[in-house]
């Protein structure tokens, strides 16, 4: 019973939350108004968590919440139940692609939308500044290492566990 | 192969701090550079589609990517991948959350993997200016978005959208 009450929940979750991320606190707010399976505090704490983690907020926190429900098990259906809705609905659009692609209409919806999505990751990399860039060492360290990205071009992966070596050294 | 969309994809899952937005630097490097399955138009075009369906972006890229690549059994490959190190270690984490947080070292780690990010996202952003604007009205598509964004706090979706039908209006127009 609870693991279809999960399943259902975090199904309308991953169905309702139009673009991602954060977009699925306020459902979330609502589920532990709804139900015992969390606090809004230790909610609140999950999204600190979240952040701090790697991977998709929204799965994370279904993780947790499914969890905190019923277990390991509860972790599995939440977290199923949040991707299913997006995953029948991307291969539905992925298995029709190659004809959308051909068409007209697309490649001018297609030259508009690229330079928004542009605009879209430069705003992810501002918010995530006004986070991160607190004082000018931040700032100096953020521009070295945007050098040593931009020139000498290693694998991503390098240059985030230098940074997380670099940020226990320094203490920032 | 499904193994290997499996791998990529979890790899990319492990290291992706601070969104969906930010997997993008991994998936160039992991995808498209190394791995050759897709080009940076082609993500830019995912990120479209992911942002206007429901669902996690970072999920919805992944599920399309390996759809694209093995059908049906290549999104399924991908999207476990993508999901399951944060699935794990947020198990992990579960019971030990307030130790977790106020331990010093994660959150010195995390703010300098913040940086990195910040960096890495500012690259991405230049490399695909190239291809995103390259013409006066995308130009003004970018600045329109851009603003919209960062004064108003606009909705991603509402973007998309909203880019997509001066696409349209314009018709291919310069």
């Amino acid at each position: 019973m609870i693991y279809g009450l999960l399943f259902f929940e975090f199904f309308k979750i991953g169905l309702l939350a139009l673009g991602g991320g954060l977009v699925t606190v306020p459902f979330l707010f609502e589920l532990a108004e709804h139900y015992p399976w969390y606090t809004a505090e230790e909610l609140v704490n999950m999204i600190a968590v979240a952040e701090s983690s790697p991977g998709p907020v929204g799965v994370n926190m279904a993780t947790y919440a499914g969890f905190k429900a019923a277990g390991v098990s509860g972790a599995l259906t939440a977290t199923v139940g949040l991707v299913f809705p997006s995953v029948v609905i991307i291969v539905l659009i992925a298995a029709f692609w190659d004809k959308i692609r051909q068409t007209k209409i697309f490649s001018y919806l297609m030259h508009g939308v690229r330079p928004a999505v542009l605009a879209l990751i430069l705003n992810a990399g501002a918010e995530l500044g006004l986070l991160a860039l607190s004082d000018i060492w931040a700032v100096v360290l953020c521009a070295a290492f945007w050098g040593a990205i931009h020139y000498i071009k290693l694998h991503p992966i390098i240059y985030i566990v230098a940074g997380g070596i670099l940020g226990i050294v320094l203490g920032l | 192969m499904l193994w290997q969309l499996f791998a990529a994809f979890f790899k990319i899952g492990l290291f992706t701090f601070g969104g969906g937005y930010a997997m993008i630097p991994l998936l160039q490097a992991e995808l498209v550079e190394r791995k050759k399955w897709t080009s940076e138009e082609e993500i830019m075009d995912y990120y479209s589609i992911g942002q206007c369906t429901p669902g996690i972006i970072a999920v919805n890229v992944a599920t399309f990517i390996g759809y694209k690549q093995k059908r049906l059994a290549g999104a399924i490959a991908a999207t476990v991948g993508m999901i399951l190190p944060s699935f794990m270690i947020i198990l992990a984490l579960a019971n030990i959350i307030r130790l977790y947080m106020e331990n010093a070292y994660v959150t010195h780690a995390f703010a300098g993997i913040r940086i990195v990010v910040i960096a890495l996202i500012a690259d991405v952003v230049l490399s695909m200016s190239r291809k995103a604007v390259g013409s006066l009205f995308q130009g003004a598509v970018f600045a329109a978005a851009l603003l919209y964004l960062l004064l108003f706090g606009g909705s991603p979706t509402v973007v998309v959208l909203t880019a997509a039908a001066a696409g349209l209006l314009a018709g291919g127009r310069k």
